[in-house]
């Protein structure tokens, strides 16, 4: 009798799953895991467009792009959100775009239309920086790093402390984690970056895989009040410490090193698939997400910085979040030439 | 029950009534669960392989070596550990019953469905540098620096394969040991042989086509190992199915990512078919007995102890990370007072509260219930189709052993095949109407359900063969009509089998994160992916909602495992 009804339930669930919906014209979006929007903002473009969005999350942007390459003969999406300047030639190169120019594009800093061919169009940005724990510093009355180098200092040694005082993620698995490797490339160029982190090793770091663990696990100002004062993780964190603390906080518990070089900025792109039905509103919705809604509601629901020079902060921003003044640059062609080579090194150096 | 076997014990006569019957519904009984994997598994399989194999990236096959040696390494020791300490859990489960039993045997089956973040955040709450044990040692020891590392160790991986597969192991072997007639022991003890003779002369032979099934389980869930090498393991360690992820998602390198894959699926082919090779010859058909009947309280100072001990392994092994993640999704840390070291801590149920509110007015906001019932649904599906179609080949494999030779080791392949590359093939497969990924709610199941169908089948498979043809037989001659002798005859006994058969493929599908996050539809996420949403942001409040909404994972499953549990004791006692 149980089985029974258990049966009738799952059945009337298949059933109502199935049922047909009767709808407007769609515009599909393919993104990352991380791709976040306020309800109103999407509900805005639906109700101007008289259009409904619809949109696939397929994993992290590595699994994204290797999705639209592949279905590039049959596009699931119109458009593409989320390809970073660290995967952007391959993108190019695999010819998955229709060119766009926006005309919104009047309103972006000149620094991030960069290398784009006219294929895609930058939304935002953010730095993969140190975050340190403040307190830490304090009570041991140490300085702040100030450069790359300085982590070679015996002060930010194992030897000093007992344990390694910095965490930073595997490139090969980790995108903040090669975001790192490319800033200390940009720092001390192909010939000397190995170096770097040879001294690091023998100094101390502790390499993890991903950014959860080294963020909720390893680093000592988090929920997690791992050994490591220092963990590789975004300019915007501490504001995210502020807005997510589990009880009110005045003063993040973490703040960011934003020396020449020691960032990284990855820029987020969006560009129309090739093969695409629905061209017109494809480019309306690249429009939008340039324009000054969209671009201010992201940062808070992406923690990442608005390119349209129009777009306010919002206040959490202004008061805790910092992005870096001279943050390394690669040009996006090298990194795709050479990202493999520069990964497989680096494994050889510190993961014999 | 009762009136079926008692029947059965009437006439033991042979006789072949029933047998042309069988034969005709043979091809039907494996041709279904044949299409599933030929649409479901081979098709997108080769569409990807053809596409991998298609590009020019560059190959070097130099890199194979170390992740293939240490893939074998780590899974023969894993599933060595694991039947160690598996097989006397699995005893004391089958032979004993005592008070607190079936709490114990549902608490054993929740690591099953964690999802790996879960899991590593459990064991960092209890191991890690700051986790409880090492708080309290370093209080002890008046020291600042852990004692304890466990974290990114070798000892990692071995102690969470262990968590996750030592169910495995409780439930296939117990099983069939409950199963066991206990007069057989007996008899053996009457006649003169000690306790630990009649254990390796008598039970262990009876047990050994359970034991190899759990171990050949246990090792394909080892060998394609990612989420526990990846976060519990670090850097130093990676699996063919990590190197897989990397060379396909990081570096790009799909044609690299489709050598890999091929070395685990010839890997796999190669171990069922030593498996099957091992266990080739048949199993004694025995007399079913009653559930209960041979379980006994621990009597003997002995048998106390082995209970006790055996309890307390389980307890410090599955229950402790369990318990250490479920106080912190009540605990207050805040990381900006007091000294660094010192934990500042009190109970809150913020973290829950805040699951219900969305506070940042987001598109892909999904309510704790929301989530719970997408996976409810899910997991329910799944188990569906797998238990049908896991039984209906354990069936055609029993009646047609020269089907087993060549199906058999094709069947096992969606458990030993690389999900990221099997999940790839999926989008390049499945991506026009009718079955497109991301909007086609059955494709979730449906892949749980690849994974799933092999475990019922290896679950049912013994149990099914244990039945002596001549208790069918005999109820066909006493004029039951063939439905009638299953549902009387056949049901009651393999009836544990197949509930543990269910009850896994339905955690499988409850904890499954790989996959699913491939295919299912954003606005509509299931717990392991709403858990990984908040874990993926920085925050003492993402990290606790984390927390809370893996406690509830917990509690939905430890529910749905005990009422699944009581269905089989209620039916017992209906019959």
């Amino acid at each position: 009798m149980k089985t029974r009804l258990i049966f009738l339930v799952l059945f009337f669930l298949l059933l109502t799953s199935c049922a047909p919906k009767s709808s407007p014209p769609t515009l599909t979006v393919m993104t990352h895991d991380s791709f976040a929007v306020s309800e109103d903002v999407v509900k805005a473009f639906e109700t101007q467009n008289n259009v409904s969005l619809i949109f696939i999350k397929s994993g992290d942007t590595g699994t994204m792009l290797n999705r639209a390459v592949l279905t590039k003969d049959s596009p699931q999406a119109d458009v593409l959100y989320g390809v970073d300047n660290t995967f952007l030639s391959r993108a190019i190169k695999e010819e998955i775009f229709e060119p766009y120019t926006s005309p919104l594009l009047v309103n972006v800093a000149n620094n991030f239309k960069e290398n784009l061919d006219g294929m895609v169009t930058p939304i935002n940005f953010g730095d993969v920086c140190i975050n340190y724990d403040k307190k830490y510093f304090i009570s041991h009355n140490l300085a702040i790093p100030q450069t790359l180098n300085d982590l070679l200092k015996s002060e930010y040694g194992s030897s000093a402390s007992g344990a390694p005082l910095l965490v930073v993620e595997n490139p090969a698995t980790s995108s903040p984690g090669l975001a790192f490797l490319l800033a200390t490339i940009a720092e001390f160029g192909e010939e000397g970056y190995l170096e770097f982190w040879r001294g690091l090793k023998s100094n101390g770091v502790v390499v993890v895989n991903d950014w959860d663990t080294a963020y909720y696990t390893n680093f000592s100002a988090s929920s997690g009040k791992g050994l490591q004062p220092m963990v590789v993780s975004y300019a915007t964190s501490p504001a995210a410490e502020v807005i997510y603390a589990s009880s009110p906080l005045t003063e993040s518990p973490t703040a960011s090193i934003l020396g020449v070089n020691t960032c990284f900025r990855q820029i987020e792109y969006a560009g129309i698939l090739k093969g695409t039905k629905n061209l017109t509103m494809a480019q309306k919705f690249i429009d939008f997400m340039l324009d000054v809604q969209f671009q201010e509601d992201l940062p808070l629901q992406m923690f990442m910085y608005p390119v349209n020079q129009n777009a306010s902060l919002p206040s959490e921003f202004e008061k805790y979040a910092q992005a870096a003044e001279n943050p390394a640059v690669l040009d996006p062609a090298l990194i795709s030439e050479k990202r493999d080579q520069w990964i497989k090194d680096w494994t050889e150096v510190m993961l014999p | 029950m009762d009136q079926g076997l008692d029947r059965g014990d009437v006439a033991l006569s042979r006789f072949a009534v029933g047998e042309p019957k069988l034969k005709d519904s043979g091809m039907a009984l494996w041709l279904f669960p044949l299409l599933f994997l030929l649409v479901f598994f081979f098709l997108p399989m080769a569409s990807i392989m053809a596409v991998m194999f298609s590009r020019a990236d560059s190959i070097d096959l130099g890199q194979i070596w170390r992740p293939l040696g240490f893939t074998v390494g780590q899974a023969v020791l894993s599933t060595l550990l694991t039947l160690v300490t598996g097989l006397p859990a699995a005893f004391v489960f089958s032979r004993f019953h005592f008070p607190g039993k079936s709490f114990m045997r549902t608490l054993t089956m929740l690591p099953f469905i964690l999802p790996t973040v879960v899991t590593a955040a459990g064991f960092n709450a209890l191991l890690g540098p700051r986790g409880w044990i090492n708080l309290a040692l370093m209080d002890l020891l008046e020291t600042s620096i852990p004692p304890v590392t466990f974290l990114n160790t070798f000892t990692a991986i071995l102690v969470a394969h262990i968590f996750y597969n030592i169910a495995i192991v409780i439930r296939v072997v117990g099983s069939a040991w409950a199963q066991l007639d206990p007069r057989l022991e007996q008899s053996a003890q009457v006649l003169g042989a000690s306790p630990s003779r009649s254990f390796i002369e008598v039970t262990l032979p009876l047990l050994k086509r359970p034991i190899l099934a759990s171990a050949l389980l246990v090792f394909l869930f080892d060998f394609t190992s990612f989420g526990v090498v990846l976060m519990l393991g670090g850097p130093s360690f990676a699996t063919l199915e990590v190197s897989i992820y990397t060379q396909a998602l990081s570096l790009l390198n799909l044609r690299m990512a489709g050598i890999l894959t091929l070395l685990q699926l010839a890997c796999t082919i190669g171990i069922t078919i030593f498996y099957s090779k091992v266990s080739s010859n048949q199993s004694i058909p025995l007399f079913p007995r009653l559930q209960g009947e041979g379980t006994q309280l621990p009597r003997t100072w002995m048998q106390k102890v082995i209970v006790l001990i055996v309890m307390l392994f389980l307890f410090l092994l599955q229950v402790l990370p369990l318990g250490a993640l479920a106080a912190r999704s009540i605990a207050r840390m805040e990381a900006d007072r007091g000294e660094r070291g010192d934990v500042q801590a009190g109970v809150t149920l913020d973290f829950y509260q805040e699951l219900f509110i969305n506070r940042q007015q987001s598109y892909f906001y999904v309510p704790p219930v929301r989530a719970m019932i997408n996976s409810l649904f899910y997991a329910g599906v799944t188990m569906v189709i797998s238990t049908m179609a896991g039984t209906m080949l354990a069936y055609a494999f029993v009646r047609k052993p020269a089907i087993k030779r060549w199906l058999d080791a094709l069947i096992m392949l969606p458990f030993g095949a690389s999900a990221v590359t099997l999940g790839l093939g999926f989008i390049v497969t499945f991506n026009r109407p009718p079955i497109e990924a991301g909007t086609f709610p059955l494709l979730v199941p449906i892949a749980h359900s690849l994974i799933a169908m092999p475990f019922v089948m290896r679950t049912v498979q013994p149990a099914i063969s244990s039945i002596p043809e001549s208790l069918r037989e005999s109820a066909a001659v006493l004029g039951a009509s063939p439905q009638k002798v299953w549902w009387h005859v056949e049901m009651p006994i393999i009836r544990r089998a197949l509930i543990a058969g269910a009850i896994f493929s339905f955690t499988i599908s409850l904890g499954e994160f790989g996959a699913t996050s491939f295919i299912s539809s954003p606005k509509n996420p299931t717990l392991p992916i709403a858990i990984y949403r908040y874990l993926s942001q920085p925050g003492a409040m993402n990290y606790g909602q984390a927390m809370a909404m893996a406690t509830i994972l917990i509690i939905v499953c430890g529910v749905s495992v005990w009422l699944l549990e009581k269905l089989q004791s209620e039916k017992r006692a209906g019959v």
